[in-house]
């Protein structure tokens, strides 16, 4: 007997749907997920990947079946029938689209607003952040006083130029010289629950050509993200050069690091782990090497970490003071900061044999 | 089943019809293509235009510190002048379409004489500009805007200038044909528009 | 054959006993749209093999992780140069100017474009300007990638980026050139009897494109300016420490830049509705929904450009609007895939490479149609943007679906052209190879970006490199895939099976002429006595039992009184008695 054509589409459509809801939560293509914001991002790709499953089988099925089912007879030089359209089914697969895109809008519009934690709609001067006084800390290479209440851009020229090393600078590579502290604030991303209750841990992060600097509160300076698992941390992204960008894929969190802008990104990470800091804009011949990581720890294992870097700091400072970066190379420059960017002497020494 | 009635359509149709049917002129849609090159032409200066108020939206102090005011008087006779000639080079077209060649001369000479007085004037204000290219985000954006107009401005004269050398010509230009006229009077309008909304912008706001 | 196409036929007997074509018109300056077409469609397509070898070397370095084969400054400069060739030198001019030109007069009974010398400059701006480009690497070639984002445009090598920028300016030029005479001669070339409602399909797709093209190109060629002022002369319209801002470039650029994607695919779009349709035997299906989706897609087109900088700081408020519209745009996307399908269905596929690359097309541009759909989404994009996720998106869109179209496009008119048929079994083999390669190559990219790999870089992690290795073996296969192509193209041009006028049967008027055809295009103005996609009108021996079509109502399949058939025009009608002074069709 004969199955009626309309049964044996119902079976397709069937396993169609079936097939494309077991890939879209078994496909095993994400990272671990280790912030807060992570599983929902992850629930959106899994439910466009289903749909997107969905209709690629549906095409490649009737695009495969056409090409056998309506091959033309060999000799048969007549034309196929005169369909010229068909007003109900263009509606219909007009409407089905115009919802499904909707529905992964609406989806993503909740995300972006609890990972948010503020109206997009809020037209407001904080979340503009024009004229809004960066009460920066030490976030640049060079060390940058903190700054008052005034114009942050013209105190922190003027400190330029008062401190000879930095002065120096900027004369010599005026297009390299450091950014101004930024003037404009990028209106944050990213959430704080609100059923975390802990104070955020405030970094700044900068990007430069070809590593991260983080500056912690105490004004600890690292070249790697150490962090407590499950406090919330603000961190304020800028670049000293040319445009970075800084992720960490199991975060799935991502901001540009833009000079002449500070843009503030919050997140929660929730899995311990050590995870890599990728550059994710290009910024050179070596953008590829710009490597960091971020070790998500223990609070207590935190504490120790940042003690360690308070102690190593405090006998390093009387050195820094009297060197003139411009009359550095970069690795006589890097130097004391060497072993906070995760860079030892047996890997320099592997890198150096395979070149 | 079609629509084409058999009985209508005899195997002599193309031989019929062959005497007829010719290749139609090929038409002069020289004014459609010169409407359509300054949409084009507009977009760039759009393009311009926006980076302008981007620039002024993400600068705290606009113009920036120390920048001096420009000053309104001479801007703003130049101003007087670019659209007054439009209505000028106007009469021109009026002129060519009565057929009347010496009116058309006039006119366009005329008009010539304030694009020169205009490109003059805008010269002198360089030269006694305070401030250079590259001394801060408003002089730049300032000066390439209106040098940038300036440049189109020159390109409109010497459209202006080969018409009014061609009609030297007799009968080249006459009520019948005269694109070249036409031409060059939009291209003036279209320089004369964005003049307008490069003073507001620049000026004015 | 059907009545309808033997009456088209024998209304527009065409010339014949042309002289052979004289080799060194097609290195002159000719104003002849053909020969113009056939300059842009040979030149473009040896820019696309100096793409090819660019991407080639960017895989071969890919294939390991570390950088071990050119130097990391070289291959920066690769990618960069490789994206800029293959966008600016190959797919724009190619859909536009190669098939555009060639084409369009044909398919509206024109004899030329409306500025035929026009048309000879946009063309020979090219060859100078790409040459300019790829002698950049003399001088040490731009690296920062084809958006060239400041600041590093700015300290990247000034003589590279300079060369970048101008050539940049003269191909644009050239395609703002291209676009007023299409949208001119489209406005008001078309033969009496054709409305806009009787165009080709391909004809609506270049009209879109060209709209695009002339209010799009100018943009960029604002931003280029300023760039170039940064670079030569020290403004700091981009550059933080002068008090400029780089995102004001990325607004500007992308706004050029992202309605540049629909340049490349729009007119390929056209193409594959005409292909399809022929090679089907079927009525293109919803010729309306088609038409008038293509114009959406222009509109809609101009407002998505932000969605490329959703990571660089932009407001929330700009990313909800922006990732609102860029979804939008799928819909009249969807309703073609949909059409297409549907003309393909219950009709008489011929199987030929024509065809063949037109449903590779389809399914490939799927693909990339819903990773596109995914990175609409901004908490989405945020994870993949500047991954390769985007890489595996862009290359399924341009290449599995601009250039598989284009190649279909060259199966399916190389007749016309030529005049020789091209071998159908090296074309099949072209195919396989291509598709088979193509989805090595990048199907893998999709998951490299999702679990962490970022792009433009020349080293990365080793936890990547089985992946890597793959997708460059099936690069390698693609590259392998072009040789059938070219000798298979060399051999038929020389030595091919004469096509004849019409090998294909087709109805559209490009067909009603000689293979290649007159200087003139048709030996009178073409009348035009069928709508361009009426197959199927007369008796048919065989029934097909097509779903959701039904003879007995006209409504529903739209026989003869339907609302979406071609009406027949007074202004041509053939007895004289029948005629009237006004076209109905206008």
């Amino acid at each position: 007997m004969k199955i009626p054509s309309q049964i044996s589409t119902l079976l397709a459509g069937i396993v169609l749907t079936l097939v494309s809801l077991w890939y879209g939560q078994n496909h095993n293509l994400l990272p671990v997920a280790a912030s807060e914001a992570a599983p929902l991002v992850d629930q959106l790709f899994n439910a466009m990947l289903t749909i997107g499953t969905g209709i690629f089988l549906l095409v490649s099925f009737i695009l495969i079946y056409s090409s056998f089912r309506f091959r033309r007879q060999p000799g048969d030089l007549s034309d196929g029938p005169p369909v010229h359209g068909n007003i109900p089914l263009e509606i219909l697969w007009t409407a089905i689209p115009a919802v499904i895109v909707l529905g992964i809008s609406v989806f993503s519009f909740e995300i972006y607003s609890t990972e948010n934690g503020m109206n997009p709609m809020d037209h407001s001067m904080a979340a503009h952040g024009h004229h809004q006084v960066a009460h920066v800390q030490k976030g640049a290479a060079i060390a940058a006083p903190l700054v008052a209440d005034t114009d942050p851009n013209i105190a922190i020229t003027e400190e330029i130029r008062k401190n000879a090393a930095t002065n120096a600078i900027e004369e010599d590579i005026p297009v390299r010289k450091d950014a101004p502290i930024p003037g404009v604030v990028s209106p944050r991303a990213g959430a704080i629950s609100p059923s975390n209750k802990q104070e955020p841990l405030v970094i700044n992060a900068a990007g430069m050509q070809y590593a991260w600097l983080f500056t912690y509160p105490d004004e600890i300076i690292a070249g790697e993200l150490h962090l407590p698992v499950g406090r919330p941390v603000v961190m304020n992204v800028t670049a000293n050069d040319v445009l970075h960008a800084f992720w960490v894929p199991e975060f799935r969190l991502k901001q540009d690091a833009v000079p002449g802008r500070q843009s503030e990104i919050r997140f929660t990470p929730t899995v311990e782990g050590d995870y890599p800091i990728i550059c994710a804009e290009l910024c050179g011949a070596y953008h590829g090497a710009m490597k960091s990581h971020v070790v998500v720890e223990s609070p207590e294992a935190y504490e120790e970490w940042l003690q360690s870097m308070k102690i190593a700091q405090a006998k390093g400072e009387a050195q820094t003071v009297a060197i003139n970066p411009a009359q550095m190379t970069d690795s006589e420059y890097l130097a004391p900061y060497a072993q906070e960017t995760g860079v030892t002497p047996e890997m320099l020494h592997h890198l150096h044999s395979m070149s | 089943m079609t629509t084409i009635d058999p009985a209508k359509t005899s195997l002599n149709y193309h031989h019929e019809q062959a005497a007829e049917t010719h290749h139609h002129e090929h038409p002069d849609l020289r004014i459609p293509g010169v409407i359509v090159f300054l949409a084009a032409e507009s977009m760039i200066f759009l393009g311009l235009f926006m980076a302008y108020i981007a620039f002024r939206a993400v600068t705290p102090d606009w113009p920036p510190e120390g920048t001096p005011k420009l000053e309104l008087l001479l801007p703003g006779i130049n101003t007087a002048i670019l659209i007054s000639s439009s209505f000028v080079i106007h009469n021109a077209d009026t002129a060519i379409k009565k057929n009347d060649v010496k009116g058309l001369r006039l006119w366009f000479g005329v008009t010539a004489l304030m694009g020169a007085v205009f490109l003059v004037g805008q010269l002198y204000e360089y030269f006694h500009l305070e401030f250079g290219l590259k001394t801060n985000i408003f002089a730049s954006t300032f000066y390439v805007l209106t040098g940038f107009h300036g440049l189109h401005v020159c390109f409109g004269l010497i459209l202006i200038l080969a018409v009014l050398w061609r009609s030297r010509k007799p009968n080249h230009y006459n009520s019948e044909k005269h694109f070249g006229v036409e031409a060059a009077e939009i291209y003036w309008h279209f320089v004369d528009v964005i003049w307008i909304i490069l003073f507001l912008l620049l000026y004015i706001l | 054959m059907t009545q309808a196409a033997q009456i088209q036929e024998q209304a527009n007997l065409p010339a014949h006993g042309q002289e052979p074509g004289d080799w060194k018109r097609y290195f002159s300056f000719s104003s002849d749209h053909k020969v113009i077409g056939i300059q842009y469609l040979v030149t473009t397509f040896f820019f696309y093999l100096v793409g090819g070898v660019l991407a080639t070397m960017v895989r071969t370095e890919l294939a390991t992780p570390e950088s071990d084969f050119v130097s990391r400054e070289v291959y920066n400069s690769l990618f960069t140069v490789h994206a800029t060739v293959m966008i600016f030198l190959w797919i724009v001019p190619a859909g536009t100017g190669g098939f555009g030109n060639y084409l369009v007069p044909l398919m509206i009974g024109a004899r030329d474009m409306a500025f035929p010398k026009l048309n000879a400059l946009a063309f020979w701006i090219i060859p100078p300007a790409g040459i300019m480009l790829l002698s950049s690497f003399f001088v040490g070639a731009p690296g920062a990638g084809w958006t060239n984002y400041p600041p590093l445009s700015l300290i990247s090598g000034k003589a590279g980026e300079m060369i970048w920028i101008l050539s940049v300016l003269l191909l644009g030029t050239s395609s703002i050139l291209a676009a007023i005479n299409f949208l001119v001669t489209i406005w008001k070339m078309r033969v009496p009897g054709m409305g806009w409602n009787q165009m080709p399909l391909f004809c609506w797709a270049m009209f879109a494109t060209s709209i695009l093209a002339l209010i799009a190109t100018p943009v960029l060629a604002g931003a280029l300016i300023l760039l170039s002022f940064d670079v030569l002369i020290g403004t700091a319209f981009f550059n933080p420490t002068g008090g400029g801002d780089p995102i004001v470039y990325q607004h500007l650029f992308w706004f050029y830049s992202h309605p540049a994607v629909y340049i490349m695919i729009l007119p390929v779009f056209g193409m594959i509705s005409d292909i399809i349709s022929v090679h089907a035997r079927k009525p293109i299906f919803g010729y309306k929904a088609i038409a008038y989706s293509s114009l959406a897609i222009c509109g809609l087109g101009l407002i998505v450009w932000v969605h490329h900088m959703f990571t660089s700081g932009t407001p929330p408020w700009m990313r909800m609007f922006f990732m609102i519209t860029t979804m939008i745009i799928a819909v009249p996307t969807g309703i073609k895939i949909f059409s297409w399908l549907a003309t393909l269905w219950g009709g008489k596929l011929d199987g030929s490479s024509a065809l063949l690359f037109a449903m590779g097309f389809i399914s490939l541009f799927v693909i990339g149609g819903i990773s596109g759909v995914m990175v609409a989404s901004v908490p989405f994009d945020i994870h993949v943007h500047d991954t390769y996720f985007v890489v595996a998106h862009l290359h399924y869109v341009l290449f599995g679906g601009s250039v598989f179209g284009l190649y279909a496009g060259f199966y399916h008119w190389f007749p016309k052209i030529t005049g020789r048929m091209m071998d159908e079994t090296w074309g099949k083999v072209h195919f396989w190879l291509s598709f088979v390669g193509f989805n090595l190559a990048f199907m893998p990219m999709h998951k490299l970006g999702l679990e962490g790999m970022n792009r433009r870089i020349a080293e990365y992690d080793p936890k990547f490199a089985t992946l890597n290795l793959i997708c460059t073996i099936g690069a390698f296969l693609l590259a392998i895939s072009t040789i059938p192509f070219i000798v298979n193209a060399a051999w038929s041009w020389l030595r091919g099976e004469p096509a004849g006028d019409n090998p294909w049967r087709g109805l559209t008027l490009e067909w009603m002429t000689t293979s290649p055809p007159p200087v003139e295009n048709f030996d009178a103005d073409p009348i035009l006595a069928t709508g361009p996609y009426d197959y199927g009108m007369g008796s048919r021996s065989t029934e097909v039992d097509v779903p959701f079509s039904d003879a007995d109502d006209p409504a529903l399949s739209a026989g003869p009184s339907s609302t979406l058939r071609a009406k027949p025009d007074p202004v041509v009608a053939a007895d004289p008695s029948d005629r009237g002074t006004e076209s109905h069709n206008r």
